[in-house]
């Protein structure tokens, strides 16, 4: 049955070629794990994407609870994380996952340092790295704030009053992440909340496209 | 047409005006998401009204005293009640001098004389901040900053303050 649901697929649109070169790739000898133990630290950035996928698919499904809004937002996460059936584990799984990602992240990046694997003709992709960890640094800074308890809130003000330290353009560029001058409140929250879930995301996926395909282009740096 | 005194080609005048038609739909599309991105940046500092804080001028002395008021604090559509303190004293000239109690090193709350090892002197609990009454931060003790000082006024013999500045603006 899912055999001819694909064959009438492919007659049509031709999809073989496009999975083939998607996900039907050999892996090199030196980055196989089964060959030498010691490839495992090849592992470290799919690693850091799974765990990506997983904050992504449980982010997704915490937003059917939780409310940006200051009245609302600290009751909305105590209601799906005490009154909802497995609402614990999916918003552990995003709380302790946004600390995972961050590990793997460094992890991988140390590897690609050490191996020297940034090196020409890779130093694009190198520097598409650096703007992903900055993505992910973004995202669990906005992300801290979501919850609205004592800890989010307090560690929101130091996070503008570091931001209000750069030269020249810090007031400014503090007032347009919390929204207001002086206050950490509604417009804050707003804020972070959008730029959590929708622009930094956008910018992830975008940058991880790029990184995925320059990898395709370069193939993985060579054996040491 | 002679082929000569044509500068500007069918197909560059195409490209020409589908860009630049393309370039107006796009900030035409652009231009209002960005404007109400940036819009906190760029509205007026609400001049902070100057609020009657309930202290007769005749009740301020060279003693600094806490003087507690609330304020109708506007978060776009959220507003609130919010509590502000200061202590207020008279200088040496008999000017008025109101500082704000925040630390200007982490954000604690300072207390005039707040240790007794520390007479005259504001004083911060949390990691031995000290400042003079003037306010200067006391060199050595961890504030880099004096007290920030309210903007202060004096109506039919009551106190009124306004927002608290740091010294470099005030």
């Amino acid at each position: 049955m899912l055999q001819k649901i694909y064959d009438w697929i492919d007659d049509r649109v031709d999809i073989t070629p496009i999975w083939r070169d998607i996900a039907d790739h050999e892996v090199p000898e030196h980055v196989n794990p089964a060959h030498h133990f010691s490839a495992f630290v090849y592992c470290f950035g799919g690693l850091t994407f799974f765990v990506v996928v997983i904050q992504i698919l449980s982010g997704m499904f915490l937003t059917m609870y939780y409310v940006p809004d200051i009245e609302n937002a600290w009751r909305s996460v105590h209601y799906l994380q005490t009154e909802v059936a497995h609402g614990q584990i999916v918003r552990g799984m995003h709380h302790w996952g946004a600390s995972v990602v961050v590990v793997m992240l460094l992890l991988h990046t140390l590897r690609v340092f050490f191996q020297g694997a940034y090196k020409k003709p890779r130093e694009l992709n190198w520097m598409v790295g650096v703007l992903l960890f900055f993505v992910i640094l973004g995202l669990g800074f906005t992300g801290y704030l979501l919850p609205w308890d004592n800890k989010a809130f307090f560690a929101t003000q130091v996070g503008l009053e570091i931001a209000q330290q750069v030269p020249f353009i810090g007031e400014e560029l503090k007032t347009l992440l919390a929204g207001d001058p002086n206050i950490v409140g509604a417009q804050t929250l707003t804020r972070f909340f959008a730029i959590h879930v929708f622009f930094l995301p956008a910018a992830l996926f975008a940058l991880l496209a790029v990184h995925f395909i320059l990898i395709r282009r370069q193939g993985i740096s060579g054996p040491l | 047409m002679s082929e000569k005194k044509q500068q500007v080609t069918r197909r560059q005048f195409l490209n020409y005006t589908l860009t630049g038609v393309g370039g107006f739909m796009a900030a035409g599309m652009l231009i209002p998401m960005l404007r109400m991105a940036v819009d906190p940046v760029l509205q007026e500092s609400g001049a902070g009204d100057m609020v009657n804080v309930g202290l007769s001028v005749d009740d301020i002395t060279d003693e600094p005293q806490r003087v507690d008021w609330n304020v109708e604090q506007v978060d776009g559509w959220h507003e609130s009640e919010v509590n502000q303190t200061a202590w207020v004293f008279t200088d040496e000239n008999g000017d008025i001098q109101a500082f704000s109690p925040i630390c200007t090193h982490l954000g604690c709350f300072v207390s005039w004389e707040g240790s007794d090892d520390h007479p005259n002197e504001f004083f911060c609990p949390c990691h031995d901040g000290r400042y003079y009454k003037d306010g200067t931060n006391v060199p050595g003790t961890p504030p880099l900053a004096p007290l920030d000082v309210y903007e202060h006024e004096v109506r039919d013999g009551m106190l009124f303050l306004g927002q608290a500045k740091s010294r470099g603006e005030a």
